[in-house]
């Protein structure tokens, strides 16, 4: 990864956090200020997606032509991925709670997020039970596979079809309408790019890291 | 295509030879239903039409992933060389899906049964909640004949197979219990049309998906 990317990344970061918890934000009626957790909760989603895209490629590269860099490239992807998953659960429920009165609502996208990350955390436990490191490799990446094709209605399809009170969906004012003040939109894509750009980050130091342990475990 | 039909017979004729999984199976099934029947004690209409369709589908998914699972848990490392020398991947996937099917379709009739039997029967839209359940049937088929293809190559892999194979048909389940509810209250056909065309797109990728990954699981 360019050093400038990286530069770029922590720069965007530290503009969201100042920006997204200082500026000006439209006053809306029981959002009121939890509106700024637009700027952090909703990039997870985002970075969430990115990530797990990019496991699911190196999965189908691995099945193609099996190396090892591959297979790394796939788990460390989908690692940080769900920890990004993991962070817009727990944003969300601390947003949940200032606004819908409790953490957990029940709240159609809520459930399918949850479940997304069950199926991700089933993909470690698979990785754990097979011994056979060619064997994890490949099967692996097989689950990897299904678990993406699994995650999109889960995520995208279901929680459209629900009524839900999330904002964006059954008549709730969505960031398309806040984007109407136009000084929400120049931190929230910001914000986008930024966490997109240091979830690669740590994906890639994640990355180096393992394959010099797996160096040395081989030396 | 005849290496199909010959592995779909050899399929049938294996579980009639073995009598006591069918019955092992049905048993299971049965003392489901019975439990539920014990624990709400409800002969007279006790329960709303929420809760039938919410047990109904509990126990159907249980049975479904006991019977499926084992179709490569449980298989004798000899049975898997000799398919692996004589037949190609994509014609055994193929048939233990059709197999798999009709064992979930067959068992979702008898717990249909079983439930009217023993409870009550709340259905006032039959057509629709057929059709859900051979589309669920078609769905629990195909998503876990693959998993149970990777959890046979894991240590413990009875553990392994109920942690993938659960969160992975969701999906598919929550579909199946919103086309029974509508089915449940007697909404015109119409109210289901669109759960009926997102199961039989999950279906489709889901069947899809399982043709294509398997070659890679059955390699190893």
């Amino acid at each position: 990864m360019k050093s400038w990317l990286k530069l770029t990344g922590v720069f965007l970061l530290l503009y969201t956090h100042t920006g997204g918890l200082l500026f000006d934000v439209p006053r809306l009626s029981i959002l009121n200020e939890t509106i700024r957790a637009l700027y952090f909760h909703v990039p997870m989603w985002f970075g969430m997606v990115f990530l797990y895209c990019i496991s699911i490629y190196y999965a189908i590269r691995y099945l193609k032509n099996p190396t090892e860099d591959h297979d790394v490239r796939s788990v460390e992807f989908a690692h940080v991925g769900t920890a990004f998953g993991i962070l817009g659960i727990l944003t969300g429920m601390l947003w949940a709670n200032y606004t819908w009165g409790s953490p957990w609502h029940g709240d159609p996208k809520q459930n399918g997020a949850a479940i997304t990350l069950l199926v991700y955390l089933a993909y470690f436990v698979l990785r754990g039970s097979l011994e056979n490191q060619e064997q994890r490799a490949r099967l692996s990446a097989v689950y990897n596979i299904f678990a993406f094709a699994a995650m999109i209605p889960l995520i995208f399809i279901i929680p459209r079809l629900q009524s839900s009170m999330h904002p964006g969906s059954g008549g709730n004012p969505g960031f398309n309408i806040y984007d109407l003040h136009s000084s929400m939109r120049i931190v929230f894509y910001p914000a986008i790019v930024g966490w997109l750009l240091i979830g690669y980050w740590i994906s890639t130091l994640r990355i180096r890291i393992r394959i010099l342990q797996n160096k040395t475990i081989e030396s | 295509m005849n290496n199909l039909l010959v592995l779909l017979r050899k399929e049938f004729t294996l579980e009639l030879r073995r009598q006591s999984v069918i019955s092992g199976i049905a048993l299971y099934l049965f003392s489901l239903v019975f439990i539920c029947y014990l624990t709400f004690n409800l002969r007279s209409n006790a329960i709303n039409q929420a809760t039938w369709s919410a047990l109904f589908w509990l126990v159907i998914l249980f049975s479904a992933v006991n019977s499926v699972a084992k179709s490569f848990i449980g298989e004798k490392p000899g049975t898997f060389i000799y398919l692996y020398m004589t037949t190609d991947a994509h014609s055994i996937i193929i048939s233990r899906i059709v197999y798999n099917f009709l064992l979930c379709a067959v068992l979702s009739l008898v717990g249909y049964g079983l439930f009217v039997l023993f409870m009550n029967d709340p259905v006032l839209d039959h057509p629709v909640f057929l059709a859900g359940l051979f589309l669920t049937s078609l769905g629990f088929a195909s998503s876990l004949c693959l998993i149970s293809g990777i959890a046979a190559k894991a240590r413990n892999s009875t553990v392994v197979m109920a942690v993938l194979s659960f969160p992975v048909i969701i999906g598919i389940l929550l579909m199946a219990i919103r086309i029974t509810n509508n089915a449940l209250d007697g909404l015109e056909s119409a109210a289901s049309k669109d759960e009926i065309l997102n199961l039989l797109g999950i279906n489709l990728i889901s069947g899809a998906l399982a043709y294509l990954l398997f070659p890679y699981i059955w390699r190893s």
